[in-house]
């Protein structure tokens, strides 16, 4: 069946004004604990460092931080820092923004993407964005390095990093 | 109870007023840890996992994708269950009495420290049609149960105001508790009102923790542990949802969850057979009111229970000897968690100084909280 032939019609802004309905804005806010790991995973990022954590039993060098290895269930041995380089594992071009609007034809495309950090375990990544890149020619394998944002600038957030480019 | 399942493992953090220094995945690691120890077994040994959790208190939607780490579930079978620990548990239950798991891990934790708009959590559980609009916060319910539950019952303030004073005087015994306090009946029928006839010391407040259990069939609970506490029966039923239409004096799920457990641990006299009890005290009178509901005192008995000792750490039937959820602090969906700990430490005779002689037999409730009438009976023995 074609669209137009589906018996329905949306209500006009006026007509919506006007229906009887209920409705409710939720005030919803947290503010969550870092704790022990993701406390020194944000603290090195404002010192310009991605730290990752070492379990001497699997030998697995993970990212993010975390204080216990998940798979050998025992504490990890302690953080290295890593290269803040890193290979594309996989990523998507984003046509819409966080709230589904649709981003301008202008306006650069989000290009979110998985990316798998150099001195870290085969299979270790961290989710970020790419800069400074034509989508086009963005490609899986592609080596990309972290853009910092200046220090003064740096909060202990994951945006303390500004966006990955290829190097 | 088909087949009655054993608990061969326990572990919780502390329970306190926040904990900046753990991620919730590290509070409950840190539970995880000292359950499995017990039990023995490495999470690879262990069959399926349960967490009880409530979206809107995490933060996060489908939480059920950040709980695998944390009780070594990765690559697992886990699921989480929306309601108190106790519905966890009795999920757990019936995930061995099918024969099909040998052991579970049930797992429950609180950051209410962490949600910086609880009161609009609670809100938010309320009619979006009929009660949303009239703007009152949650805790009018509270009010107006227990407006209604002291007028038909003729317990009164005063008894509710010995509730608080009991239960914060035996928490001062409990280390994991961060509530303890002497206070006077005086202390509570003089704090502020809050939604009269409910005043500030008649609520509990809340408290961040996390509980880990490791549930066996009793075969593999006998192979594994020299002494296994026993779920006898566990059950949990609703009231009426509409708060405008429902038996607001009487706390029906708890007295039809009661009835379900007690068929099935076999108890017909539950005040004779049952030692202690830890119900469900989130507000005062709740303690009263579940009382009345389970059975364990006649209508308007259980303010003089009370009153007269009965219900004291010394007395002849002890209720909340933790010092509940006004004495350890309220915990949300980790609340009947929390009573489970204590019911385990009693009959392992490992309470301490708060220890209950001759604990064989006890009862653990739970309820979900206003605006809800839902609520768990858990029957647990040590023989
Ligand atoms: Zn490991």
């Amino acid at each position: 069946m074609k669209i137009e032939k589906v018996p329905m019609k949306g209500l006009t802004s006026e007509e919506y004004e006007k229906a009887l309905k209920i409705s409710w804005k939720p005030k919803l806010q947290y503010a969550w604990d870092n704790g022990i790991a993701i406390g020194k995973y944000l603290q090195g990022l404002k010192e310009g460092k991605l730290l990752a954590s070492c379990c001497n039993r699997c030998g697995r060098i993970m990212l993010p931080v975390r204080s216990f290895c998940e798979l050998c269930w025992r504490p990890t041995d302690g953080e290295i820092a890593v290269n803040d380089t890193g290979v594309v594992n996989t990523f998507a071009i984003c046509h819409v923004n966080w709230d589904a609007s649709r981003l301008k034809p202008d306006e650069p495309r989000h290009i979110p993407a998985v990316i798998e950090i150099d001195g870290a375990s085969k299979g270790q990544g961290i989710m970020h964005v790419l800069g400074n890149v034509d989508p086009a020619k963005v490609k899986i394998g592609m080596k990309v390095k972290a853009v910092w944002k200046p220090v003064a600038e740096r909060v202990g957030s994951i945006d303390d990093i500004r966006f990955f480019e290829p190097y | 109870m088909k087949e009655r399942v054993g608990i061969v493992g326990i572990g919780v953090t502390g329970f306190n007023s926040v904990s900046p220094s753990l991620s919730f995945k590290e509070l409950t690691y840190t539970a995880a840890v000292k359950a499995y120890g017990e039990a023995g077994l490495h999470p690879k040994q262990i069959d399926s996992f349960i967490t009880a959790s409530e979206d809107f208190m995490e933060g996060y939607s489908i939480f059920d994708e950040y709980v695998p780490d944390q009780m070594g579930a990765v690559m697992r079978p886990v699921h989480t269950v929306t309601a108190d620990f106790l519905q966890a548990l009795g999920v757990g239950c019936m995930m061995i009495n099918t024969g099909r798991f040998t052991t579970i891990a049930v797992e429950a934790h609180s950051k209410a420290s962490n949600v910086k708009t609880l009161d609009e959590v609670q809100a938010f559980a309320l009619d979006p049609v009929y009660l949303r609009p009239l703007k009152e916060n949650a805790k009018f319910v509270a009010g107006l149960e227990m407006k209604c539950f002291l007028e038909m019952t003729g317990n009164t303030e005063e008894q509710c105001a010995r509730v608080v004073v009991k239960n914060k005087k035996n928490s001062q015994k409990n280390p994991n508790a961060a509530y303890g306090a002497e206070l006077s009946v005086d202390d509570v029928l003089n704090s502020e009102p809050i939604s009269t006839p409910l005043k500030r010391l008649d609520v509990s407040e809340r408290a961040d923790g996390a509980i880990m259990v490791v549930l066996a069939s009793e075969a593999e609970a006998r192979a594994l542990c020299k002494n296994p506490i026993w779920i006898d029966g566990i059950a949990w039923f609703s009231g009426n949802g509409n708060l405008w239409s429902r038996n607001i004096a009487e706390a029906d799920y708890a007295r039809l969850a009661m009835r379900k457990a007690c068929s099935m641990a076999g108890i017909s006299d539950p005040r004779k057979e049952l030692h202690f009890a830890e119900i469900c005290d989130e507000y005062s009178y709740k303690e009263l009111q579940h009382l009345e509901a389970l059975g364990l005192a006649r209508k308007g008995e259980a303010g003089y229970l009370t009153e007269s000792g009965v219900t004291s750490l010394d007395g002849d039937f002890p209720v909340n000897p933790s010092g509940g959820s006004l004495g350890v602090g309220h915990t949300f969906e980790a609340s009947g968690g929390m009573k489970l700990y204590e019911a385990v430490l009693q009959l392992r005779n490992q309470a301490g100084a708060r220890q209950v002689k001759d604990a064989k037999r006890c009862l653990v409730q739970s309820w979900r909280g206003v605006p809800t009438a839902t609520g768990a009976v858990a029957i647990l023995s040590n023989e």
